[in-house]
């Protein structure tokens, strides 16, 4: 299938709804060294609306950024073994060149991290950064791209926008350089944003005003988000969609309502049960048994059931398949089998 | 097998003094810059700090960076050396001839570090590492290694199996549980947890704090629970105190400022917790702006910049704590709370 | 087959034990750092063939009595420049007839003495120095380092030809000249790495935890230092020999008749028009020891970069 090359000023919100903006069919993702192999994603499957915001939630080790860098390609070049399909806005992104590539990343697919101090070059400015990325990708001039820069940052509401513009990113606070890769993220309307756990590392106040202001853009710019997290709260306060990820799986996905009211899997429910809130006080926790799995062996058999209370012997026959017991709704657990 | 030390049962509830009392505790750092390095600013980590921490509760303390949190447990471990203030422990004032020394506290007083790598000595076995302590203190080799042992299945780690092992080949949850281990092979009363359970995941963590809170029943232990987690705060301890900027701006029991929280800061900072129920999301940030640094910090009231309420009387008179409730012992450093301190939405002065 | 544990809800360290005992990554053996340093160095070809290379060496130096042929100072008119592989003389003679072979074996003794001494003995001082200043920090840092930097403002091989100079040739003034200039970067690579060792959380802990300096020095500040110090003596090896045979190449160091290779390579400077292979020979083992004590040092540094 050709690759299709969109026109570049074409604005992006005249796609049609009904197309999927991502679609990821049996993602396979392993890192090959001298010593050992590692499965980091082990089958993922899933696909994303336009406009919609999509939650990756796992723990270290479940292989949730793995899948996120995957989408765009962003991992060790010698190291990597990638397969399966990913199309992103129609282009499929396994058979792109390395020139494709770098002219899809920033335009179509753009992403945020956790530490925007090492994400950001400290000997270039807040400006210099965005405006790079607008002249790169649109051909812009130069004061068109820092006319871009300004009406950026002051989109990702950092106050006094055009003083800021010549800051270097040592001379923001936390919450700043956060809202600056944001603003360096979205400066050539991207149609899907990728953000790794982008407020993990902000305090509480400041992390309430990013995932507002997340949620604020995306329905604006009419992006779609795919945030990684570990953390139930956050994806509370921002997913349409939720999808839990074990072992380099998939092992529960649907409404965030619905999964966090009402989770299915086994690793889902544990997960629940053992946030901390005050609520419990008084109360022992519950608590999820064991540790995650070695992902250097890959095992044929649920990867949960050595942790699970209810596991049984058919668990460990085979990896569980996705069922949809409700429509929207799946998990990876032959106890939902028949209903 | 229990362990209860059988002279701090008996005398629980006779003593009347704190465990811990704290008293006007001061640090400043300087910021050295210019040509000779010279003293160009200074950072206000700590300033005027007061507070006593009760036998057998869990304190916690909370704040963001920058509040000054951290910094309040290394100075009450005389890992710093403050520039002003008095710590005593149980009675006994810290650093004076006729107190107790610092060596003395630092058997008393134990810290359990963030789980980094950089908080297990990366060349030595753990179980060496749990016995360092001891050894230092004067207990002989052997039985410094048995209480290692002993305090390794304590923890929750077959001290056969886990005893010889290195930092790298442990889990962050294992080399919290060592972090523990080590903390506790001094038999201390009080026990300063750092974002103790911060790094670990969520499922690790909830393992972790039902160890902290089995150890804490079966060794009588005290903590001072610091995080920035106010979920795990709230879950875990007796009385809160919430910090600013180096100040403590209100303290309390802790489902009382859970529920009814005072100081604007602390019901900013709850309310900035993210919602687990998706039906009810915060459309507004409940305060705008990052948390200024500690150098040079604003006059008066430090939370003025980013309060809803500021007035001119919080620009010119900085707010000290004030007891809302007597029997209760909750206190919250705003002018709001003070009748006659001349803000708009004060009480009236109750004397005439 | 993967394990199904049964869930354990006893009360106590019973309990507790089933909680924390995980799986943990990797192999199940405790194995202590320097043995898996040693481990890791085994599987690199290159340090093994150039640690095997130095060993030769240094053995067939420690051995040249019984291995050279010849006497090293034996003269011989008649042998003059010999070429390799003349009958007796397997490396030719140099200019004055004497076995290369033998002064080769022997120049190796001095050679390598002269060479690697400085670096022990800068280590010892340097070490102890940059140590001292990097725990202690402040103004005695300061006061330390600044004085490093005296003697680091002047290019060293030319400090080196000085004090070689101020002092006189000699056997003895050639090792004290190269040891004090090794002491400054040895001084400054220990300080850097212990005040960085020195903001580790478990120094703090064992500060926390009563113990006074000289103990957390010893148990918890040395093991995690000396490993990245002794990497840069390595390093440092190599051109130490180098400068030691450039000076008595100079005629600032061991005097002859005394073999020694840079020597050596001096005194046959003139031979290259005659017989250029034998001229060489001295300045090939400079080049191999040197070269293989690099190779070395870098092989050791990526076994030590574990990427825990």
């Amino acid at each position: 299938m050709a690759a299709m090359v969109t026109p570049i000023a074409e604005v992006l919100r005249d796609v049609p709804v009904t197309e999927k903006v991502v679609d990821a069919e049996d993602l396979h993702v392993s890192f090959v060294s001298k010593d050992t192999t590692v499965y980091a994603v082990n089958g993922v499957t899933f696909s994303l609306d336009p406009g919609e915001v999509l939650c990756i939630l796992g723990e270290s080790g479940s292989g949730k950024s793995v899948t996120l860098r995957a989408l765009t390609r962003l991992l060790p070049k010698g190291k990597t073994r990638i397969s399966g399909r990913v199309h992103v806005d129609g282009r499929d992104i396994m058979a792109l060149n390395t020139a494709e590539l770098s002219r899809v990343r920033g335009k179509i697919i753009a992403m945020i991290f956790q530490e925007p101090m090492t994400a950001l070059d400290p000997v270039y400015t807040i400006g210099d950064q965005i405006a790079e990325t607008v002249i790169r990708h649109e051909g812009a001039s130069r004061e068109a791209a820092y006319a871009r820069a300004l009406e950026l940052l002051e989109l990702t509401q950092i106050p006094s926008a055009k003083r800021r513009l010549k800051a270097y990113p040592h001379e923001l606070s936390g919450g700043l350089r956060q809202r600056a890769m944001i603003a360096i993220a979205l400066s050539c309307r991207p149609r899907v944003l990728l953000a790794d756990e982008p407020t993990t590392a902000l305090d509480a106040t400041v992390q309430i005003q990013i995932l507002l202001l997340l949620r604020q853009l995306q329905k604006e710019l009419g992006m779609s988000v795919i945030f990684v997290t570990h953390d139930l709260g956050v994806a509370g306060e921002i997913a349409d969609r939720i999808a839990v990820m074990y072992a380099g799986r998939f092992v529960e996905s649907g409404p965030v309502g619905a999964v966090m009211r009402d989770p299915l899997h086994p690793y889902t429910q544990g997960l629940m049960a053992s946030t901390v809130h005050g609520q419990l006080k008084g109360k022992r926790l519950r608590t999820i048994e064991g540790s995650p799995p070695n992902m250097e062996k890959l095992v044929n058999a649920c990867s949960f059931a050595p942790r699970c209370p209810y596991a049984e012997a058919r668990c460990l026959e085979g990896v569980p398949p996705e069922i949809w017991p409700v429509p929207a709704r799946m998990a990876r657990c032959i106890l939902l089998e028949g209903q | 097998m229990m362990t209860v030390h059988p002279e701090r049962a008996a005398g629980r509830s006779e003593r009347e003094q704190p465990l811990l009392a704290v008293r006007g505790l001061r640090k400043y750092f300087p910021v050295k810059g210019g040509l000779f390095n010279r003293s160009v600013a200074m950072v206000q980590a700590v300033d005027e700090v007061s507070f006593e921490v009760r036998e057998g509760e869990v304190l916690g303390i909370v704040g963001e960076s920058g509040c000054g949190k951290s910094t309040t447990a290394r100075l009450l471990m005389r890992l710093i050396e403050p520039d002003a203030g008095e710590v005593s422990f149980d009675g006994a004032a810290v650093g004076t001839r006729d107190g107790i020394s610092t060596k003395e506290l630092r058997r008393q007083v134990q810290m359990v570090f963030q789980d980094s790598y950089s908080s297990l000595n990366p060349r030595l076995p753990v179980e060496d590492t749990i016995a360092f302590g001891p050894i230092v203190h004067g207990i002989g080799r052997t039985e410094a290694k048995e209480r290692a042992y002993r305090l390794l299945g304590e923890v929750g780690l077959d001290p056969q199996r886990f005893g010889r092992r290195y930092p790298h080949e442990l889990s962050g949850g294992q080399r919290q549980r060592i972090n523990i281990a080590r903390a506790l092979a001094l038999r201390p009363k009080l026990v300063l947890l750092d974002e103790a359970v911060s790094a670990l995941d969520k499922s690790v963590e909830a393992q972790v704090l039902n160890l902290l809170l089995d150890l804490k029943k079966e060794f009588s232990l005290t903590y001072l629970f610091i995080s920035h987690d106010l979920s795990v705060v709230h879950y875990i301890s007796d009385r809160v105190l919430v910090m600013y900027l180096g100040k403590i701006v209100e303290i309390g029991p802790v489902d009382l400022v859970y529920n009814c929280p005072v100081h604007p800061y602390t019901r900013a900072l709850l309310l900035s917790r993210p919602s687990m129920d998706p039906g009810d999301r915060k459309t507004e940030p409940p305060l705008s702006g990052d948390p200024p640094t500690p150098i040079n910090p604003p006059s008066g009231c430090r939370f003025r910049t980013r309060c809803a309420y500021a007035e001119e009387v919080c620009e010119r008179i900085e707010p000290t704590l004030f007891e809302l409730d007597e029997h209760r012992n909750h206190q919250t450093a705003c002018h709001m709370a003070v009748p006659g301190s001349g803000h708009s939405k004060a009480a009236a002065s109750t004397t005439a | 087959m993967v394990e199904m544990k049964t869930l354990d809800m006893r009360e106590g360290a019973q309990g507790r034990r089933q909680q924390g005992e995980e799986i943990t990554v990797g192999s199940l053996r405790a194995r202590s750092y320097w043995m898996m340093v040693w481990v890791r160095l085994r599987r690199d070809p290159v340090s093994m063939v150039c640690g095997v290379i130095l060993i030769l060496i240094a053995l067939a130096s420690i051995f040249a009595p019984w291995l050279a042929p010849h006497d090293p100072y034996q003269t011989s008119v008649f042998k003059r420049l010999a070429p390799i592989g003349s009958p007796n003389y397997l490396l030719g003679a140099d200019e004055l007839g004497r076995d290369m072979l033998s002064r080769l074996l022997y120049g190796g003794r001095v050679s390598l003495f002269v060479g690697l001494f400085p670096v022990v003995g800068a280590l010892l001082v340097g070490g102890t120095a940059g140590i001292a200043a990097g725990f202690v920090g402040g103004r005695t840092n300061m006061l330390i380092m600044r004085l490093m930097d005296v003697f680091y403002a002047f290019p060293s091989v030319l400090l080196a030809i000085a004090i070689s100079g101020a002092l006189g040739a000699g056997f003895f003034n050639v090792i004290l000249s190269l040891t004090l200039i090794l002491i400054p970067p040895i001084a400054r690579v220990s300080e850097s790495v212990t005040t960085q060792v020195r903001t580790y959380d478990f120094v703090e802990a064992a500060r926390a935890s009563g113990a006074g300096s000289w103990t957390i020095i010893r148990v918890h500040v040395l093991s995690n230092v000396l490993g990245p110090i002794f990497i840069y003596a390595t390093s440092l090896m190599s051109f130490s020999i180098i400068v030691a045979s450039g000076l008595s190449f100079l005629g600032l160091g061991v005097t002859p008749p005394t073999a020694d290779w840079g020597l050596m390579l001096s005194t046959l400077r003139q031979s290259i028009w005659v017989n250029p292979y034998v001229a060489a020979l001295p300045g090939a083992m400079i080049f191999i020891t040197s070269l293989c004590f690099n190779l070395l040092s870098d092989g050791l540094r990526s076994a030590m970069d574990m990427r825990l």
